[in-house]
C-alpha cells in the first residue's frame, strides 16, 4: 500500500522573548497543553530584538508563517522594548500587505509567562490559518526550495 | 541664474565659504551635473535651470570633512533633507551656507524622450511650455508633461532651512496651483488592488532593478558609512539579480530604513535607470506613520524624535493590518 | 538580400523561435530590455536601446557554475550545464554587435571561459541597423558603422519592410531555416531596388551620426605611451567628485566585463557557487584578504576609465572597450560620463 504524502505541513517560524513569551511556552509544555509541533521557537532577548530582516529571512528560508511573541505592553524586562517593537511590526505587516503577501502570514502576540493557555491557543489558531492561506509561494526564494 | 553666480562669487571672495557646491552646464541642455566649484572664476560654468534635479544635500556629507563652510544652493524640498541630516547628526549646519533656490518643478529628460522626442540636443523652458532641440527639428511639449513625478505633487515652495534666499520668497506656496497634488494618490490605488495583484505589480517592477545601487546612493537618508547589503558577512546575494527574492528584500529593507526619516525627495525614483517607482515604497511608510502615529513630515525641524524612535502607550497593535481588509 | 514585411515580423518570430531560442528587447513595466521571447511577450524595436545591453545574452548578469551539496557526510558537486541550445538574438544595435567583440578578446583567450563560449557558438546575431540615432550615441569614434554592424545577419527597417542580409555562415544557417517567412528579392531587378533602398538609408544614418554632438571625440591621447601622464592626471580628482559610486554606469554598459564569484548557502539545497557582475564602482571591488588596493571612490573611478580607454586598447591591439552607446550618458544619476571623462582627460574641455 502507498501511503500518500500530499499533506502540507507548515513551516512556522515563533520569535519568542526570553523573559514573558518563551517561559509562557515554558508553561504550555509543562501543563500539557497541545500545539502543532510545526511551531519552531527561536528564543529572542526581547521583542524588539527582532529586525525586520529576520522575518523576511525566515520567509526566504521556507517559513509559511511568521509570528512575534512577546511581554504585554508595560511588562517590558527593558521596560519599553515591545513599545518599539509594535510600532516596527505594524509598519512591517502593512508594508507586506501592500507588497500582496497574503494577510494573516505574519502576527504578533503579547503572551506572558503565566499564559501558557495563551500560548498554545495561539498556536493552534496561528498554524490553523497558515494551513488556510496555505504554502508561502510569494515570499519565497527559489534556491531555498525543493 | 546671474545673480546666483555673483553671490557665490562675492561669498568665495570674502572667505565666507571655501567651495562652492552647484551644478555645471553639461555638453546637451539636460545633462548638468552636481559639481564642486573653488574658485571664482570656474562658476562660469555653474548653472541653475529646471534639469538640475540632483539633490545636493547628499553631497554635504563629504563637504563636511572639509576645512571651512560649504556653499550649497537647495531647492525647497532638498533643505528637508538636509534638515534631516543635521538631525542625524551627518551634517553640521556651521559647516554649511545654504543659498535657498526658487523652484517650479525640475524636469525628467526620460519624459522627453517618451514623448517621442529623439535626440535631445537642448531644452529650453518658455512659459508653460518646454522647447526642444532635437536632431529631427524643433519640438515643444507642455511643460508639465515633462516634470518629474516627484513634482506633480510638490510639498511645498517653503524652505525649511537656509542661510539667504535668491529667487524664492519665504512662505511661498507650492504652486504653480496644479502642481500640488495629492502624493498618496498612487498608493491608494495600488491599496485599493486586490492583494494577487498587487503582488503581481510589484513583482513586475522589483523584478527589473539590476542592483545597480543608485536609489541607496542618490538617497540622503541612506547615510550608513557601511551598507548592511555592503557586508561579506551578509547571506544574501547583493551584486545579483540572481532570484527575485532578492530584490524584494533589498527594496523592502532599505525602503524600512529610511522609514521615518525619508523626506520624500523622490530621487530614488529619479535615478533608477529602470524607471521602477520606488517612492511609492517610501510614501507607503510616510502614510502610515500619518495616520498610526499622526502627521509627520521628516526634515521639517531638526529636533522632533523620528517615528520609529519614539512610541506612545496606547499605540495601535499590528493586528490592525488584517482588521482593516489589508492595506487601507 | 531578403525581404519581407514588418507586419510579418510576429510570423518570423514564431518561425526562429520554433527551433530556437530567440531573445528580443521586450516592453516590460515601461522599459525595455532584452529577454526571452514567447508569443505572450510585447516586443519593441522602437526603442533604440535597451536599458541593459544584450550582454545578458552571452554573459548573463548572475549564473550558477555548480551546486554542492553534503550528504551522508559525502559532499557531491553539480555543475552547472552549459549552453546546448541554439538561440538568436534578433535587434542588437551595431555598438552592442562591436561590444561582443570586446567581450570576446577577454571570455575567449586563454583560459577560454568554457559558459560564455558554450553561449557565443551556440547564438547567432541579428542586428537592427539605427534608424535614428540619438544625441547621447558616439559609437562614431570606435569604429562602429550603425548602418551596417557586421553581425551574423544584419537587418534594416525601412518604411513598411525588413530588409535582411545575411554575412556569416551562422547567419546563411539561419536564413536557410526561415525560408518559407523570407521573401528572397526576385529577379535582378528587384534585388538591385532592395540594395538601392538599403544604401540610401545606410547612406541616411551615416549622416546623422556624422552630426551628432559627440561623434568627433578627440581619443588621441589616449594611448598606452600616456599611461603613467593620465594616470596622475590632476584633473581625476575633479572629474570624480560627483560620482555616487552606484554601479550603474558599468550594469549597462555592454563591454563592462568584471565579474565577482560568490557562494550562496540556501541550506537544505546545498551551496550554489554564482558569479555576478562586479562593478569597480563599489567599495567591496577586487576585495582581497589584505583589503582593498583602491581605497578612494576617486581610484575606482579612474580605474573604470583606465580601463576602458588605456589598459584594454594597450593589450588588445588598440581596441577600446567603449563602443560608444551612450547608455552611461543618459543614465548616470549625476550626469556624468565617459564623453566627458575623454574630453576633460583628452584636453577638449
Amino acid at each position: 500500500m502507498q501511503v500518500e504524502h500530499t499533506e502540507f505541513r507548515p513551516k512556522i517560524v515563533a520569535f519568542c522573548c526570553n523573559w514573558c513569551s518563551y517561559a509562557g511556552a515554558d508553561l504550555a509544555g509543562s501543563s500539557r497543553l497541545a500545539y502543532p509541533a510545526d511551531v519552531k521557537i527561536i528564543r529572542v532577548p526581547c521583542s524588539c530584538r527582532v529586525n525586520p530582516m529576520f522575518i523576511l529571512r525566515a520567509f526566504q528560508r521556507g517559513a509559511d508563517g511568521v509570528i512575534l511573541c512577546g511581554c504585554h505592553p508595560g511588562d517590558c524586562h527593558y521596560t519599553t522594548g515591545n513599545y518599539y517593537a509594535r510600532r516596527r511590526m505594524t509598519l512591517l505587516f502593512s508594508m507586506l500587505d501592500y507588497l500582496g503577501v497574503e494577510d494573516g502570514r505574519t502576527r504578533v502576540e503579547w503572551v506572558s509567562a503565566a499564559e501558557g493557555v495563551k500560548f498554545s491557543a495561539t498556536m493552534n489558531e496561528f498554524v490553523a490559518k497558515i494551513h488556510e492561506l496555505g504554502e508561502n509561494v510569494r515570499l519565497e526564494d527559489l534556491r531555498c526550495k525543493n | 541664474m546671474q545673480e546666483l553666480i555673483t553671490r557665490a562669487k562675492e561669498l568665495l571672495a570674502d572667505g565666507t565659504v571655501s567651495r562652492v557646491l552647484g551644478w555645471k552646464k553639461g555638453d546637451l541642455g539636460w545633462d548638468p551635473e552636481p559639481a564642486w566649484f573653488e574658485k571664482e572664476e570656474d562658476l562660469e560654468g555653474f548653472v541653475y535651470n529646471p534639469f538640475c534635479g540632483a539633490n545636493l544635500s547628499k553631497y554635504l556629507i563629504a563637504a563636511g570633512k572639509l576645512e571651512g563652510r560649504t556653499l550649497v544652493f537647495l531647492k525647497p524640498c532638498d533643505t528637508y533633507s538636509f534638515n534631516q541630516l543635521v538631525k542625524e547628526h551627518r551634517v553640521k549646519k556651521e559647516k554649511t551656507y545654504i543659498i535657498g533656490v526658487g523652484c517650479r518643478g525640475t524636469l525628467d529628460p526620460e519624459k522627453v524622450r517618451a514623448a517621442g522626442m529623439k535626440g535631445i540636443e537642448d531644452a529650453a523652458v518658455d512659459g508653460e511650455t518646454l522647447k526642444v532641440a532635437t536632431l529631427y527639428g524643433e519640438k515643444e511639449m507642455p511643460l508639465k508633461d515633462a516634470l518629474l513625478d516627484r513634482c506633480l505633487v510638490c510639498k511645498g515652495k517653503t524652505h525649511v532651512a537656509y542661510d539667504e534666499l535668491i529667487g524664492a520668497q519665504a512662505g511661498e506656496e507650492a504652486g504653480p496651483g496644479e502642481l500640488a497634488g495629492d502624493r498618496f494618490a498612487g498608493v491608494e490605488r495600488l491599496e485599493a488592488l486586490p492583494p494577487k495583484e498587487r503582488f503581481a505589480f510589484w513583482q513586475g517592477q522589483l523584478s527589473k532593478c539590476i542592483r545597480c545601487n543608485a536609489c541607496r546612493n542618490a538617497c540622503p537618508a541612506c547615510s550608513c558609512l557601511k551598507c548592511v547589503f555592503d557586508s561579506s558577512q551578509f547571506d544574501s546575494s547583493q551584486k545579483a539579480n540572481a532570484d527575485t527574492f532578492e530584490e524584494q528584500m533589498f527594496h523592502i529593507i532599505r525602503a524600512y530604513h529610511v522609514a521615518g526619516r525619508c523626506t520624500d525627495c523622490g530621487e530614488c525614483s529619479r535615478v533608477c535607470p529602470q524607471g521602477i517607482p520606488l517612492h511609492l515604497l517610501n510614501r507607503k511608510f510616510i502614510r502610515d506613520i500619518n495616520t498610526f502615529y499622526g502627521e509627520y513630515q521628516a526634515g521639517a525641524d531638526t529636533e522632533s524624535r523620528a517615528p520609529l524612535t519614539d512610541f506612545t502607550l496606547e499605540d495601535v497593535e499590528p493586528g490592525i493590518v488584517s482588521k482593516r481588509g489589508g492595506g487601507r | 538580400m531578403y525581404q519581407m514585411k514588418k507586419d510579418r515580423l510576429t510570423e518570423l518570430f514564431q518561425a526562429i523561435s520554433g527551433t530556437k531560442d530567440l531573445f528580443l528587447p521586450l516592453r516590460k513595466c515601461d522599459q525595455t530590455n532584452y529577454g526571452l521571447w514567447t508569443p505572450e511577450e510585447v516586443f519593441d524595436l522602437e526603442t533604440l536601446k535597451t536599458v541593459k545591453s544584450a550582454k545578458d545574452c552571452f554573459f548573463p548578469q548572475s549564473e550558477v557554475l555548480y551546486r554542492c551539496k553534503t550528504e551522508d557526510g559525502k559532499i557531491s558537486i553539480d555543475p552547472q550545464k552549459l549552453c546546448d541550445r541554439p538561440f538568436v538574438v534578433f535587434g542588437m544595435r551595431a555598438c552592442d554587435v562591436k561590444a561582443v567583440e570586446v567581450l570576446d578578446r577577454v571570455f575567449l583567450s586563454e583560459p577560454v571561459d568554457t559558459f560564455y563560449a558554450a553561449r557565443r557558438e551556440h547564438g547567432t546575431i541579428v542586428s537592427l541597423a539605427c534608424h535614428e540615432p540619438e544625441e547621447t550615441c558616439f559609437c562614431r569614434n570606435f569604429g562602429v558603422d550603425a548602418a551596417a554592424s557586421g553581425a551574423d545577419v544584419e537587418t534594416w527597417i525601412i518604411g513598411d519592410s525588413l530588409y535582411w542580409k545575411p554575412l556569416t555562415e551562422k547567419g546563411e544557417a539561419l536564413t536557410e531555416s526561415l525560408q518559407a517567412v523570407l521573401e528572397a528579392a526576385d529577379g535582378e531587378a528587384s534585388a538591385c531596388e532592395a540594395e538601392e533602398t538599403v544604401a540610401r538609408e545606410q547612406e541616411a544614418i551615416r549622416g546623422v551620426i556624422e552630426k551628432l554632438p559627440f561623434s568627433h571625440l578627440d581619443l588621441s591621447r589616449f594611448q598606452p605611451e600616456n599611461t603613467m601622464e593620465l594616470f596622475d592626471s590632476p584633473l581625476w580628482e575633479e572629474l570624480y567628485k560627483p560620482c555616487l559610486a552606484c554601479g550603474t554606469c558599468t550594469f549597462v554598459c555592454p563591454t563592462c566585463q568584471c565579474y565577482d564569484i560568490r557562494d550562496f548557502d540556501s541550506g537544505k539545497n546545498g551551496v550554489q557557487r554564482y558569479r555576478c557582475w562586479d562593478s569597480c564602482m563599489y567599495s567591496d571591488f577586487t576585495m582581497m584578504a589584505h583589503g582593498n588596493l583602491r581605497t578612494s571612490q576617486m581610484q575606482r573611478f579612474r580605474q573604470r576609465f583606465m580601463h576602458k580607454l588605456v589598459y584594454y586598447p594597450a593589450n588588445n591591439d588598440g581596441l577600446y572597450s567603449c563602443v560608444g552607446c551612450g547608455r552611461c550618458v543618459s543614465k548616470c544619476p549625476a550626469s556624468l560620463n565617459i564623453v566627458k571623462v575623454i574630453k576633460k582627460l583628452g584636453g577638449e574641455a
